[in-house]
């Protein structure tokens, strides 16, 4: 069995789980879509008692708000076993089983769970990206369609990098490291907004430190046509595979070093 | 009567100690929660520069927002976030049984380890970011970004009051929780619905002020806002008088309110429980 025939059945198996308490799924569903319309609702009524925010329009910053969305939850519904990596895997010593199955341990821990749940925050972030493009002039088509799936894509890579360098790290640790929590959580919260509301030593931080700005701000200027360099602005969601790489770089050797729990 | 409180007592401690244990975490909170002060503080900054006009009549000027988003910040951890872990994980193995077994007042009993577990993340997250926002930032020359001190003395008092009657609001929506978790055999569910409407009622996502004029009742009046909403406005000097009173009374009225629908639906619960595992 190839690996994504491997790991369709690893979602399968963690699908049919997660419906065992449907009541239980069903609030959370529904909470989980309040939770994130909210977020939305508070920057509406921000716009509504400001007008403006530096010359952007709520329209505009619904682009960004809907992108930064979007690629996190996409990440959420498959990175779940990295982000319960220290707790579920490595206190209890359950990754040494996988280390014992002949498959790499990345694809394994992405099929740990596919988790349903972040769907309903990819539900309003589709619905808050398509509120931004009704009320928001962007490049035709053709451009924009390639470049969103583009950024998408390295955005995934990019909060993908985020939950595997922190399970990489609770191999030092012993346990899912929150801090962690500034970059994912936190990382959609900066996203929501155009990185020029922030202070310049805080939009350097996240666009060449951290590669955030890179995969959602920069896309986002090139698609409203607003970029002052849209060559390097198109090919700056690539930051987010570079960054992905080197956190799976780190991980295998943190793997190499790993020494048992032992319980 | 003594005599009496004692095994409530003894939950609470033993609950605070294990919560204290646990500095790792409440630093991983304090950094993520500065960081998220930050972000905060720098997109207020931009509304309000960007608007001058609009910026006047706002109902909160920013350096009260600033101190605003640092007290909901330091006081996170009054959140309702989810039921007591422990008793999902018995919820889960089927212990639960054991808690009747116990010659206790199951919802003072619930009531205490809730208190004391939200109490224990609290105090030193707290501190830290009192001290980081109060003292760490004026000194850096980041003033403007800074917590001011309350208003005054008479309404850092008040302010203490209302942070106690939120710690009773906050303990009574978890006894709660713990319930659906019982009724629902998984503790997801139930915080899913309720972190959601505690963050954004209680004004932990934007201060309630700056809500549109027409709801403004409707949001002072929810239970929610005694979770963080009521003792902001109590910090800054905004609530005197007549209004100070209705704020502390609808505080007293909600926890109220929430301890008899907890009891009762306990009860209930408790009449038709169902225990998994074995």
């Amino acid at each position: 069995m190839n690996g994504f025939a491997l790991w369709r059945r690893y979602a399968r198996a963690s699908l049919s789980g997660q419906m065992r308490y449907p009541g239980a799924f069903l609030m959370q569903m529904a909470g989980h879509l309040a939770t994130t319309l909210m977020g939305f609702a508070a920057i509406w009524v921000l716009f509504h008692r400001f007008g403006t925010v530096r010359g952007w329009t709520v329209g505009q910053v619904a682009l960004f708000y809907g992108l930064v969305n979007i690629q996190f939850a996409l990440t959420e519904t498959i990175g779940y076993g990295f982000e319960r990596f220290g707790d579920d895997f490595l206190r209890t010593g359950a990754f040494d089983r996988l280390l014992l199955r002949p498959r790499w341990t990345v694809l394994q821990l992405l099929g740990h769970q596919f988790r349903l749940r972040p769907l309903a925050r990819l539900a309003q972030g589709a619905a808050i990206l398509a509120l931004g493009l009704a009320l928001t002039p962007v490049r035709p088509l053709p451009f924009t369609l390639p470049m969103m799936l583009w950024a998408i894509a390295g955005g995934v890579a990019f909060f993908l990098g985020v939950l595997i360098g922190q399970a990489a790290l609770s191999f030092r640790t012993i346990e899912s490291l929150e801090i962690v929590n500034v970059l994912t959580y936190g990382g959609v919260e900066a996203g929501q907004y155009p990185f020029d509301l922030y202070a310049r030593w805080f939009r350097r931080l996240m666009t060449y430190a951290i590669p955030l700005g890179a995969v959602s701000y920069e896309p986002m200027l090139a698609i409203m046509g607003r970029s002052p360099h849209p060559m390097a602005a198109t090919l700056a969601p690539a930051a987010g595979f570079a960054f992905l790489a080197i956190m799976l770089l780190y991980w295998q050797v943190a793997v190499r070093r790993h020494a048992s729990t032992g319980s | 009567m003594i005599r009496a409180a004692t095994p409530y007592l003894a939950a609470f401690r033993a609950r605070w100690r294990t919560t204290m244990r646990y500095r790792a975490a409440a630093l991983a909170g304090f950094v993520t929660q500065c960081w998220w002060g930050v972000i905060n503080i720098m997109i207020y900054a931009a509304f309000y520069h960007g608007a001058h006009d609009a910026a006047g009549t706002a109902p909160l000027g920013l350096h009260q927002t600033v101190t605003y988003v640092w007290i909901m910040q330091g006081t996170l951890a009054l959140m309702p976030w989810s039921c007591d872990p422990e008793i999902a994980d018995a919820v889960r193995s089927g212990a639960v049984a054991h808690e009747l077994l116990r010659p206790i007042d199951l919802w003072w009993w619930w009531s205490c380890r809730a208190t004391a577990r939200i109490l224990g993340r609290l105090v030193p997250r707290a501190l830290l970011i009192v001290a980081f926002a109060g003292l760490v930032l004026p000194l850096a020359g980041l003033g403007a970004w800074a917590l001011r001190p309350p208003a005054s003395l008479p309404d850092a008092a008040l302010f203490a009051l209302s942070i106690l009657m939120g710690l009773a609001l906050s303990a009574s929506i978890v006894v709660l929780l713990n319930i659906v978790t019982v009724r629902t055999l998984s503790p997801a569910g139930g915080s899913a619905v309720i972190t959601p409407l505690a963050l954004i009622l209680s004004g932990n996502l934007l201060p309630l002020a700056l809500f549109p004029g027409a709801v403004q009742t409707l949001l002072i009046l929810q239970p929610f806002a005694g979770l963080g909403d009521l003792p902001c406005r109590f910090w800054l000097g905004t609530l005197h008088g007549g209004r100070a009173i209705l704020a502390l009374g609808q505080q007293a009225a909600w926890i109220a309110a929430l301890t008899l629908i907890g009891r009762a639906a306990l009860r209930r619960a408790l009449h038709r429980l169902e225990i998994q595992g074995g």
